[in-house]
């Protein structure tokens, strides 16, 4: 949390007009029915999600501002939650994130080598992007997957029984897939489901 | 001790899909419970059981349903907790990857004993993949006429919706989680009153976690009385243990309460023993929170039983020799792991997680992390660690939610136990101040009985 608390001044106002197609509007709308009347409120997380995988991975205000006029709720309301939740990008990413755990059971099995080695494979520290746009590296707390320890993330999915050879093999296989794909953005293209 | 209750099939190939699952017997609970029986005796079933909450505390579910405020005309729901976040334990994931209709069995059937019409999966955002699984699986059972309304052509309707987090260890706090659900930032709320009188949206509401829920439907289909005979004494029928850290078989495993933790740590069964032939040097029982043990009190009671996998067993000796069951999260560490690192690590964990809300977490956890820090770099003294112990004793039961008692309980063990550990950091900070000290030879484990046993084994 403290963490993040010291990020609010770094959330990006672009002044740029934000709307959601009519196919994400209609999927917004299903989300909504799911709580009772009066509720949409709960909605904003399931929200926040898509709307964050729809603008190219992170929260500007201009976005929480319209998701707030979506839900018919107070701006500084969307900005508590998006502030609180680790899930959520408050500043631009590179195309594939990767967040290493460095928790209790994945550092006992060296998640903390795991940490180090792709901050010397990428030349970036921790928090920080390639320059060209491709990585952005953290650290997260348990992923909740100690059994296949060392583990990280890549944007949504889970890698595995990390060690050096792996990470060298995941780093060429993503940089091959960016090189295929230029568009689209494969990072936001899975749909939140 | 082989027995599969929960995990029974998981081998089946296509068993995550309805058909599969119903040709080996699922959902035939629910017919039984919503042809046969009023909710009421669903209830006395699970109250016969002896089931316990599966999250961590382990407090009875017959009683925890009991609390439901029934009399108001409001409407009443039922959340099941898969928001699993406590490092160390992955069961509930694994449970929902593999065998979802299990969760939505249970759940279909403790809807209905308790009344509910809306029930609510809150499951992490990092669980992209096991969302997808579980509205799939949702689906199927809808469109077989176990979910949606009229189930079965009675008058019982109920609806399923998942929700996902978004990456906050506090949701899994159940009044965290309901406020996550509510849209909010997920601050814990001052308890009374509890969620069964005001919960979700101000109505009554129960919070159970996955594998609690999942084990309705066998009590259903067995009896409660049955269900009570598996297991030992209080503990009753079988646990998801999620085994980690240096062993050589990491993973889910289900056991009936009662087995030896020697036997769950050295056979093949279980976890098959430590890896690369180390020696055991301690292991942290229930997931994070609860006390780190050292191997001669892992494997034996300070009165010299063998400890066994059950809530009783694991707490005998209450805090000064024993620990908790906790949420089945077993991380075992081996004659390398440096006690004072690891503590460091677990305390920024719960810095990190630490809402913000009360001051004694907020501050404590952040200066505890600070403390430990500077012994794990060699630059620590003495008083340091008297320190700590004040600063945890200081944050245990006054805060809001068990978070603040999580974060102490780890620092305060590690202390108690490996307190030579801690002042070796200081009495020898240049050989600490190398990365890799932790194997420090002075602590690297008992080599009294588990190393015999480990050969036994072996």
């Amino acid at each position: 949390m403290s963490d993040r608390g010291l990020a609010h001044h770094l959330m990006i106002r672009e002044n740029k007009p934000v709307a959601f197609s009519a196919g994400t509007l209609e999927k917004i709308q299903s989300l909504i029915l799911r709580y009772p009347e009066g509720k949409q409120k709960s909605a904003l997380l399931p929200i926040l999600h898509i709307a964050q995988e729809e603008s190219g991975g992170y929260l500007s205000v201009d976005l929480m501002d319209y998701v707030a006029s979506l839900l018919d709720i107070q701006p500084i309301e969307v900005y508590e939650v998006a502030t609180f939740y680790s899930m959520f990008y408050l500043h631009k990413t590179g195309k594939f994130v990767l967040e290493v755990c460095h928790t209790g059971p994945c550092a006992i099995c060296g998640g903390e080598e795991i940490l180090a080695y792709i901050q010397e494979r990428l030349q970036i520290k921790t928090g920080e992007t390639t320059p060209d746009g491709l990585f952005t590296l953290r650290e997260v707390e348990c992923l909740g997957a100690c059994g296949n320890a060392p583990v990280m993330q890549v944007n949504t999915g889970f890698r595995e029984h990390l060690n050096k050879e792996k990470i060298d093999h995941i780093l060429d296989e993503l940089r091959a897939r960016a090189n295929q794909e230029q568009t689209p953005d494969l990072k936001w293209a899975k749909k939140f489901c | 001790m082989g027995k599969k209750i929960l995990l029974e099939n998981l081998d089946v190939p296509g068993i995550r899909h309805f058909d599969t699952y119903r040709a080996l017997g699922g959902y035939t609970s629910v017919e039984k419970a919503l042809l046969e029986m009023s909710p009421s005796q669903v209830v006395q079933e699970v109250v016969k059981s002896g089931l316990r909450g599966r999250g961590g505390a382990g407090f009875s579910t017959g009683l925890k349903w009991s609390f439901l405020d029934r009399r108001t005309g409001k409407p009443r729901y039922l959340v099941c907790n898969a928001d699993e976040s406590e490092p160390g334990t992955f069961k509930d994931r694994f449970l929902m990857e593999h065998l979802p209709h299990r969760l939505i069995e249970g759940l279909i059937l403790s809807a209905y004993a308790l009344g509910v019409k809306t029930c609510y999966i809150y499951a992490r955002g990092e669980f992209r993949e096991i969302i997808g699984i579980l509205e799939k699986a949702i689906q199927e059972a809808k469109n077989q006429g176990f979910l949606g309304e009229k189930i079965l052509g009675t008058d019982y309707s109920l609806e399923i919706f998942v929700h996902p987090g978004a990456g906050a260890y506090i949701c899994g706090e159940e009044t965290a989680l309901l406020e996550s659900l509510e849209g909010k930032r997920g601050n814990p709320r001052i308890k009374p009153p509890f969620p069964a009188y005001k919960g979700l949206y101000g109505c009554p509401t129960v919070v159970n976690n996955v594998e609690t829920l999942a084990a309705v439907g066998p009590i259903i289909n067995m009896g409660g009385e049955a269900y009570a005979r598996i297991g030992k004494g209080k503990s009753t029928g079988t646990k998801l243990i999620s085994a980690c850290g240096n062993i050589n078989k990491p993973g889910v495993y289900e056991i009936e309460m009662g087995l030896p933790v020697e036997d769950f740590i050295y056979t093949e069964e279980f976890c098959g023993g430590i890896k690369n032939n180390k020696r055991l040097k301690a292991v942290i029982p229930g997931g994070s929170s609860v006390p780190v043990l050292p191997s001669e009190l892992i494997l034996r009671t300070a009165s010299g039983q063998p400890r066994l996998m059950t809530f009783e067993s694991l707490a005998e000796g209450d805090f000064a020799s024993g620990s908790m069951m906790g949420s089945g999260g077993f991380i075992v560490f081996d004659e390398d792991a440096c006690m004072v690192r690891n503590t460091w690590n677990l305390t920024r964990f719960y810095r990190h997680e630490s809402c913000g809300q009360c001051s004694p977490c907020r501050e404590g956890t952040a200066w505890m992390e600070k403390v430990l820090y500077r012994l794990e770099h060699g630059n620590g003294k003495m008083s340091d660690i008297d320190l700590l112990v004040n600063v945890a004793g200081n944050i245990e039961g006054n805060t809001i939610c068990p978070l603040g008692d999580a974060a102490a309980w780890p620092v305060a063990s590690a202390i108690r136990h490996f307190r030579k550990e801690f002042e070796y950091h200081v009495t020898h900070a240049e050989v600490v101040k190398n990365i890799h000290h932790g194997c420090l030879i002075p602590f690297s484990g008992d080599t009294g009985t588990q190393a015999l046993t480990s050969i036994q084994y072996r």
